[in-house]
């Protein structure tokens, strides 16, 4: 009986393990395949082999006007890049001045960051969009960039970090070595945190390419958006009467950069997500 | 003691570094939500071309949004976000447990580790639009299925509620179930060896050690991961936005709360966005209040009481 048991469970995990995997690339398999095929042969119904419209629907979209799709992964880019440096450097600092000094509002400090830790960005976005408007920075690509300052997850992951790398005593030694405080910070601190800014920096450069809510409300104009927001007024648009080659086209634009990049890094990524979990 | 000596000196260095991160956050976050706050009470919204208000209105705004489909969509939300968890967090537990379990040698781990985390990373807009296309009447999944024979006539996924719903649940299941198992992996690795090892030398089936060992020692964890998780679905948008566009169909039966906010955005109804962004507030302050406690409690769900208790009553058993 045991026996059986212990022979049938490996067997039974597999399959369950792989028809996971097949569900989760499915999706993008026919999604790069269509990717591939002309709207006439899309409408004859699916083919699991690849078509040889690859480069025409490639530049169908990139002479798209009414879509500008390069574009938006161009203002993508900057403002994820953007986001992704003001984050981690500034929450490494913000984690290291709590961490290294001691001082009166130090405990204040941690715990209001500490209990704004997972608000919801949505419920200020009313007043967010309001603000932007009367300073002037509607439909601009600032106010998607600069609040990644104040980032308190990414805080709480630095300042865990910290916690477990940075004997004190290195600061110390730094000083009688005659180095401003400034200076160690960036010289000896930002060095040993590397590999924390590292992940930290693809979870923030992830996180705000995604983001759809804030810039949707924020952007108007075409050359201003990213691609999110052109995903979703794609979505808008009458739809049916267009190539559908194309629209493939543009999702596998939008998502494949970012899934090259996760295979490239994968090991770390996968490795970082726990960093930042619970305290045990 | 060395700090104490520190704090003369240098404490002002922790003030200047901690700066940018609290001016940044009172310009973007403190500052608009008391605006949110305020306009709440008022009488403020956009009617054709003219412009209402902002008239004090009181709580008006709160007990019209109370009479309004506000429920519908919390429950509408709520739905959704079920239909995703429980399957994420049931085939979450499972396969955390088989990757940890050494006698079970799952072959290619960390191959089936980035295939499963894959989904997380993708652009949920992107990915709504993609099950949009594939889930169409003339889409890939029906063409499938027709040619398959396993169909006599194309199933219209987004025109029926169960089928919109199912689809949304199902997306944020694929998104999210790779990243639970590696969370609660992570804890199930964080139990100690000596534990596992006794219950193997004690008989324990792999059905008795996840039941009996595996699952309360990691129940920090897993309430964190529920805790979060009702956070993130409170938040649910982009998903129900892209695929329905906007619209919640059918019958408004997949509109969310944040969908709900973003309607009354778009059209610039600041009284009623206000209220409801107070509303929502408030349920995510009493999740935050939960997650704090967890971040920063030894003991964050009394679970290492319920494990004193425990070992007591194993005390008195080995007695016996």
């Amino acid at each position: 009986m045991k026996k059986t048991g212990s022979r049938v469970r490996p067997v039974f995990a597999h399959i369950v393990l792989i028809l996971l995997s097949f569900m989760c690339l499915f999706f993008f398999y026919v999604l790069i395949i269509n990717a591939t095929r002309s709207h006439g042969d899309l409408q004859k119904g699916f083919s699991a082999l690849p078509g040889k419209y690859f480069l025409q629907n490639l530049k169908n979209v990139a002479n798209d006007g009414s879509f500008p799709m390069f574009r938006g992964i161009l203002n993508s880019v900057i403002v994820s890049s953007c986001s992704a440096a003001l984050c981690t450097y500034f929450s490494s600092l913000t984690a290291y001045g709590l961490y290294a000094y001691e001082f009166k509002a130090r405990k204040v400090a941690f715990t209001f960051i500490m209990a704004i830790l997972v608000m919801p960005t949505q419920v200020t976005a009313m007043g967010f969009l309001r603000l932007m408007t009367k300073m002037g920075l509607y439909d601009s690509l600032l106010p998607l960039i600069i609040p990644s300052i104040a980032s308190p997850a990414v805080f709480y992951f630095m300042y865990s970090y910290l916690q477990s790398s940075l004997p004190l005593s290195l600061v110390e030694a730094a000083r009688i070595d005659g180095s401003g405080e400034f200076h160690t910070f960036n010289r000896i601190v930002l060095p040993i945190m590397k590999p924390a800014i590292a992940v930290q920096a693809i979870f923030t450069f992830v996180g705000s390419w995604n983001n759809y809510f804030v810039p949707a409300l924020i952007i108007q104009s075409k050359n201003k958006m990213t691609v999110p927001i052109l995903i979703a007024t794609l979505r808008g648009a009458d739809y049916m009467s267009f190539d559908m080659g194309k629209i493939y086209m543009m999702i596998t634009v939008a998502i494949v950069p970012i899934i090259i990049v996760y295979l490239l890094l994968s090991k770390y990524i996968i490795a970082g997500v726990t960093l930042g979990g619970v305290k045990e | 003691m060395k700090k104490k000596k520190k704090s003369i000196n240098y404490g002002k260095w922790g003030y200047l570094f901690i700066l940018p991160f609290f001016i940044t956050y009172l310009i973007f976050s403190l500052i608009p939500l008391v605006d949110t706050v305020r306009y709440s009470f008022f009488e403020y919204f956009r009617s054709g071309i003219k412009q209402i208000g902002p008239n004090f209105v009181g709580m008006e705004n709160y007990i019209s949004l109370l009479k309004s489909d506000m429920f519908k969509y919390g429950a509408n939300t709520l739905i959704l976000w079920l239909i995703g968890f429980i399957p994420q967090i049931v085939v979450a537990l499972v396969l955390a447990a088989w990757f940890t379990d050494a006698r079970l040698k799952i072959r290619g781990k960390q191959f089936f580790k980035v295939v499963i985390y894959l989904p997380n990373l993708i652009m949920a807009s992107a990915f709504a639009l993609l099950f949009f296309t594939m889930f169409s009447t003339n889409g890939p999944v029906n063409s499938i299925l027709l040619s398959l024979g396993w169909l006599k006539k194309p199933i219209d996924f987004m025109g029926s509620v169960f089928g919109t719903r199912a689809l949304v649940g199902f997306m944020n299941f694929l998104m999210w179930f790779g990243n639970t198992t590696i969370m609660l992996m992570a804890a199930v690795m964080g139990i100690s060896m000596d534990v596992f090892e006794a219950s193997d030398l004690d008989g324990c089936n792999s059905f008795q050690r996840f039941f009996y060992i595996t699952l309360p020692l990691i129940r920090p964890i897993l309430a964190y991961t529920l805790i979060t998780s009702i956070i993130g679905g409170l938040q649910m948008f982009d998903v129900p936005q892209i695929l329905t566009n906007g619209q919640g169909n059918p019958d408004r039966t997949s509109m969310t709360l944040i969908m709900f906010l973003n309607s009354h955005l778009k059209s610039k109804n600041y009284g009623m966005a206000g209220a409801l962004s107070v509303y929502l507030f408030i349920i995510s302050g009493i999740l935050c209040f939960f997650v704090y406690h967890m971040t920063n409690d030894n003991d964050p769900d009394g679970s290492k009481k319920a494990a004193k208790k425990r070992a007591k009553e194993e005390r008195r058993r080995l007695r016996r």
